[in-house]
């Protein structure tokens, strides 16, 4: 089932660069949808108009709809706070939030409007859980976050967006600065997460993409170059374009 | 060639580094300075009369109470009107302003705090004193009251620059976070980007205190002078004399060396200490940011 549609969405940031150009393209739940190519491609930037995050950047023009449960969500009038909730994101560099564990979990959820105790703590056990951290961090949900290891701060970041209970998660590079260990942990958190989830990554490595993706879109310059299922693109790509990158010819 | 290259390079170090400790002795001699005039007032003037409440140099009472508690009030009144507003436009600056309102109002505040303390004094004089005075009702307009004000004032660009200047090298990404989980721009400068920049908002603070407990034109113009212990609320709203004002309107006409002379010096030790003691302060906050931010990048 499409959970986001995007219809020619265009995008150009205030000092001129054009980064997004005409892009369409169905996004599946329930799945890992990749997208990756070169830097500047404007993966990051399509991510960050899921969640409305670009609001806050200068941007010039913003053209094309993106429909969340046929939702057109650039529409003005959209409840930007709520759609943040529903889209959680997380991104490249861990951002723990100056504050302990147990805090940056429930923070969302207060802002939210939850104050019940019981609510609280059984979303911190529950979204530490699924982002295999729990065991990690129990004993200590009272420190900074900021004591934690890189590694597990991302994954409490990943946590943190999980006890919103979002339905589609946004995930930066998340582990473009862990090492293989923590990144391996956080790839298999994704493969439990699309049970429930809608999950679009931006991975950090070809081979990540290939690891995770079910379906993959191919972004260069701006452009969707090729978009399909995530077996097929990494073996047998369509464009020359797609295949010189897996390949490594560029990039 | 290579001879001259070393002499020009040993003079110009040696220059560079008897710069840099004549810092140091300038320092050390002000303060040996202030010691020896200041401290013979100690065995000068008996303890009693000089925690007097009393401040009559002419028939010898020195009774430095009322002007350190007249240097406190103004103090904590300017800070109290300080900060809030101080931080206040600090976040609106660094939050929530465009960028070319930021590009305006920077510049205008640290041109503010460039204003000759003797100005804001005039005006204080002339539109402060007797609109307050009208205002609220009262005998005069020259009060602790009007001094705090002022000297809020002076102090505002000082907090609103240093505390600026935290806000803004709060990581991008802590805000993105936090937008990213549904804050409002409210909910984020409150709960996100404050408490990051906290300790260089406390610097700010401190500093804003700092000028403020130092400050002597202004004061001086605007609180009237009269050395009467501030004990209670109402003390706000009657007038006062500081230390800095006492120090800079007795000087001028005291016999060099007598016991009025020395115990003006001692107030000035006081002064000091107490400025030191809140530059200490901050500076050790400002300290603790630096390893604090070096454990964030490590």
């Amino acid at each position: 089932m499409n959970k986001i549609i995007i219809e020619n969405l265009s995008l150009q940031y205030s000092d001129g660069t054009e980064s997004l150009k005409g892009i369409s393209m169905e996004i599946r739940q329930n799945a890992v949808t990749v997208l990756f190519g070169p830097a500047g491609g404007g993966k990051s930037t399509l991510l960050r108009c899921l969640n409305r995050l670009n609001d806050l950047t200068e941007v010039r023009s913003n053209s094309g709809r993106i429909l969340i449960d046929g939702e057109d969500i650039l529409d003005p009038k959209t409840d930007v706070i709520a759609l943040r909730r529903k889209v959680g994101m997380v991104f490249a560099r861990p951002v723990t939030l100056p504050m302990s564990i147990r805090e940056n979990i429930t923070y969302g959820l207060e802002l939210a409007g939850e104050k019940r105790r019981a609510k609280l703590n059984e979303a911190v056990e529950r979204s530490l859980k699924l982002a295999a951290i729990w065991d990690e961090v129990k004993d200590r949900l009272n420190e900074p976050a900021i004591a934690l290891s890189g590694g597990q701060q991302q994954r409490v970041c990943l946590a943190r967006v999980l006890a919103l209970q979002p339905e589609i998660i946004l995930l930066d590079e998340p582990t473009s600065g862990l090492d293989p260990i923590s990144t391996g942990k956080v790839e298999a958190a994704l493969y439990e997460l699309k049970k429930n989830f809608t999950v679009i990554l931006v991975p950090h490595s070809v081979q990540q993409a290939a690891r995770t993706a079910d379906h993959a879109a191919f972004f260069l310059q701006g452009e969707l170059i090729e978009y399909g299922d995530g077996k097929k693109m990494f073996t047998a790509p369509k464009q020359k374009k797609t295949e010189d990158y897996i390949m490594g010819r560029f990039g | 060639m290579e001879k001259s290259l070393n002499w020009r390079e040993f003079v110009i170090t040696r220059a560079v580094k008897a710069s840099g400790y004549s810092a140091i002795v300038f320092v050390l001699l002000i303060f040996f300075f202030l010691m020896r005039e200041g401290l013979p007032a100690i065995g000068e003037v008996s303890a009693g009369n000089l925690f007097s409440i009393r401040w009559y140099p002419i028939e010898d009472y020195f009774g430095i109470l009322p002007l350190i508690t007249g240097s406190i009030i103004v103090t904590i009144g300017a800070t109290l009107i300080a900060v809030p507003f101080g931080i206040g436009t600090a976040v609106y600056i660094s939050e929530i302003a465009p960028r070319w309102m930021r590009e305006v109002l920077k510049p205008l505040v640290e041109l503010l705090g460039g204003l000759p303390s003797v100005v804001l004094g005039f005006l204080g004089i002339l539109i402060v004193s007797p609109n307050l005075r009208i205002l609220l009702d009262l005998p005069t307009g020259l009060t602790a009251f009007t001094g705090s004000l002022l000297l809020g004032g002076i102090a505002v660009p000082t907090v609103v620059s240093v505390a600026e200047d935290a806000l803004d090298a709060v990581p991008r990404s802590y805000r993105e976070g936090a937008w990213a989980l549904g804050a409002t721009p409210w909910q984020t400068i409150w709960r996100v980007t404050l408490p990051a920049a906290k300790s260089g908002v406390l610097t700010a603070v401190m500093l804003g205190v700092g000028r403020a407990i130092g400050e002597t034109m202004t004061v001086m113009m605007v609180t009237g002078n009269a050395p009467v212990l501030a004990t209670k609320l109402g003390s706000l709203f009657a007038p006062v004399r500081t230390m800095t004002a006492t120090i800079a309107a007795e000087m001028g006409e005291v016999a060099n060396g007598s016991v009025h002379y020395h115990t003006l010096f001692l107030i000035g030790i006081i002064l000091f200490l107490i400025s030191l003691t809140v530059n200490v302060l901050a500076s050790s906050v400002v300290f603790r940011t630096k390893k604090r931010a070096e454990r964030i990048l490590s």
